[in-house]
């Protein structure tokens, strides 16, 4: 049985040939507009509930301050940002997966949830321009050789089919920069509660309303997420057969629509209670952080890490 | 739309940071002149809003499916100002939890989609539904129009910010330190998709949904939760200038990098080569030679700085007139019905 997507009861979910078959039946089955929607917002609550068990471990990160860590990691990514050797690049990621480890996440898992899926799909993306046919170069690998001038409509394909050595270059930079990233980035969130995260920014001099905005949107996510999947959920368990795009799409935008008004009065009974607990348009934050030297040393360490890092790019370039 | 970090240079995505930040800075002005206290919960809200319905998918005619972004519907009921705030805290969110967008090219992502887009796109739905009653026909048009030209300048942007790297940022071999392709591949690619599959799906979006709260909630496009029509006539053509003024300098720039990306090679290098980029190019040009007569020999007037100013001044007045026509003829339609 697999774990449960929504809140839809058992029979709903199965695979079984008793249920409609329309969309429920063997591995190939085609999912509608409405499933794939209670699948999207189901991931990002699960994801969410996960991102705040794993800051709860034990770790290297997970210990450091906030600040330190934001302000530590943000430097290390604009180290990458800046680097152009694919050795280094390299050497930064070992950096990450080293980060990842002394922080109690296990090896396999944040290898899988980087990769999977932005870097893949930066492969896909840069996969053409290694080819001369696309991007000029100096032929490094030559495919086919035509030995004459090719011709295909308006555009010339040149004499001969050849990986070049810039396109190969290009793409393991581009492929190894997105990985490092967005590896820094999936550190920062498995190993820090969202709200410390959002009150961190203060560091960077995020005014206050933007950081009280930010963490009210980031609460309210949940209930709208959670409201949306009831709709969804509501819709889907009066559906007994295939539902045509067109209803499919109706349903999607008045589903907007109710929420918008939903959340439109939302916002105002919130306001209300606001203003009756003394809210004046200052917001006041609670909890306060107290660095220690363990944390100065994170963030030192990030940042002698990403200076050797860009030397060594410079040294080599 | 969402760029990931590495595939703009940090230099491409600082310079989009340093346009944000005053828009920011005057978006959270205005919506707090109108809004007061208030502002924290609505425009909170909004974006919890905005984040929520990028998941919601939305069938296409022809089998795919994809996702809105919703700009111009939450510009449409909170106004410009707190759509730009509202979706800016949308993106900040997916870039920090979810891994949607990279963090570094956050400004460049709130330029494309939490600027452009809502602002174009409310302009253009206040455009054609200038003196419409809330529940007027044209309110759902101009809203649908205004989301599918919303989200094909937003993507058009886009384009042009991850068009721009090779030409800019590459080794003295050629080798890309960023997005590999040209301004000529990055735009095709892009419009394509936007302006035949996402325009769409934005476009039926934000007209059903203007529809649905016609019927449902005619109170939410009254303006009692749009400070911007009260705020007078002045304020709501300020966002259309500065967009204008920025794709004006923003496009140029684009076409001199990709020159330069053209001038790297001699004649015979290209002749020899004959790579996708250079012919894509040549074929580009060709179509400008069409549109402006007198774009002629490489190096003149026209591929000059100015010349690509006065190209992009030009192009500029073309729209603004096809606009103008549009609504002349709509309120002249709805003159006669009324």
């Amino acid at each position: 049985m697999p774990k449960p997507l929504s809140t839809a009861p058992a029979w709903m979910r199965g695979t079984g040939p008793a249920t409609c078959a329309c969309c429920r039946i063997g591995r190939t089955r085609k999912r509608s507009a409405v499933e794939r929607t209670i699948q999207n917002l189901t991931r990002a609550l699960k994801n969410s509930v996960f991102s705040e068990q794993v800051a709860a471990r034990p770790g290297l990160l997970q210990k450091a301050d906030p600040r330190a860590k934001t302000a530590g990691l943000l430097g290390l990514l604009l180290a990458t940002a800046v680097i152009r050797q694919p050795l280094i690049l390299l050497g930064m990621y070992a950096v990450t997966l080293a980060g990842a480890a002394a922080s109690r996440l296990s090896l396999g898992f944040f290898i899988k949830r980087v990769w999977l899926f932005i870097p893949i799909f930066a492969g896909i993306i840069v996969a053409p321009s290694i080819f001369n046919v696309v991007k000029a170069g100096d032929p490094l690998v030559t495919i086919w050789n035509f030995g004459h001038e090719v011709h295909l409509g308006p555009w010339s394909l040149g004499d001969s089919v050849a990986i070049t050595k810039q396109g190969l270059e290009g793409a393991a930079i581009l492929i190894l920069r997105v990985a490092v990233s967005v590896s820094l980035a999936v550190l920062l969130a498995l190993t820090t509660r969202w709200s410390d995260l959002l009150k961190a920014l203060r560091v960077f001099y995020v005014p206050r309303v933007f950081i009280l905005t930010l963490s009210m949107t980031y609460r309210y996510i949940f209930l709208l997420l959670s409201l949306a999947s009831d709709m969804f959920t509501a819709r889907r368990s009066r559906m007994v057969g295939p539902s045509n795009p067109r209803e499919d799409r109706h349903f999607a935008a008045a589903s907007m629509g109710t929420l918008l008004g939903k959340s439109h009065s939302l916002s105002n009974e919130i306001y209300a209670a606001m203003v009756s607990r003394g809210y004046n348009g200052e917001p006041v934050a609670l909890r306060r952080f107290r660095a220690r030297t363990a944390d100065w040393a994170v963030f030192a360490a990030a940042v002698v890490i990403a200076l050797v890092a860009w030397g060594a790019d410079r040294a080599l370039g | 739309m969402h760029i990931p970090d590495g595939y703009i240079s940090p230099q491409t995505a600082g310079g989009l940071w340093a346009i944000m930040v005053p828009v920011w800075y005057t978006a959270a002005y205005k919506v707090k002149k109108v809004l007061k206290a208030k502002q924290a919960p609505l425009v909170a809200i909004g974006a919890a809003f905005t984040f929520v319905i990028m998941m919601f998918n939305v069938p296409v005619p022809g089998g795919t499916s994809g996702h809105a972004v919703g700009g111009t519907l939450v510009a449409v009921v909170l106004g410009p100002w707190a759509a730009i705030i509202s979706v800016t805290v949308a993106l900040v969110i997916q870039a920090l939890f979810f891994g949607d967008g990279g963090i570094i090219a956050i400004g460049a992502n709130c330029f494309n989609m939490a600027f452009v887009l809502p602002v174009s796109g409310y302009f253009i739905y206040r455009l054609l539904s200038a003196g419409a009653p809330a529940s007027g026909a044209r309110r759902w048009i101009g809203a649908g129009i205004g989301a599918y030209a919303g989200i094909n300048l937003a993507a058009f942007m886009t384009a042009v910010e991850v068009g721009i790297q090779p030409g800019l940022f590459h080794a003295a071999d050629g080798t890309p330190f960023y997005s590999p392709y040209g301004l000529s591949q990055t735009i095709p690619a892009m419009m394509l998709v936007h302006s035949t599959v996402i325009g769409f799906i934005e476009l039926a979006v934000t007209s059903l949904a203007v529809l649905y709260l016609q019927r449902a909630h005619p109170g939410l496009l009254g303006g009692a939760a749009a400070p911007a029509p009260d705020a007078g006539g002045g304020f709501r053509l300020k966002p259309l200038i500065i967009g204008l003024l920025l794709m004006l300098i923003f496009v140029p720039l684009g076409l001199i990098a990709s020159a330069t990306a053209w001038g790297e090679w001699s004649p015979a290098e290209i002749r020899q080569r004959f790579g996708f980029v250079p012919e894509g190019m040549r074929r580009f040009a060709g179509i400008w030679r069409g549109i402006l007569p007198g774009y002629g020999a490489q190096g003149g007037f026209w591929s000059s700085v100015p010349g690509y100013l006065v190209s992009g001044v030009v192009g500029v007045a073309i729209i603004g007139a096809i606009t103008f026509l549009i609504v002349t003829f709509l309120s002249r339609r709805s003159g006669k019905s009324a």
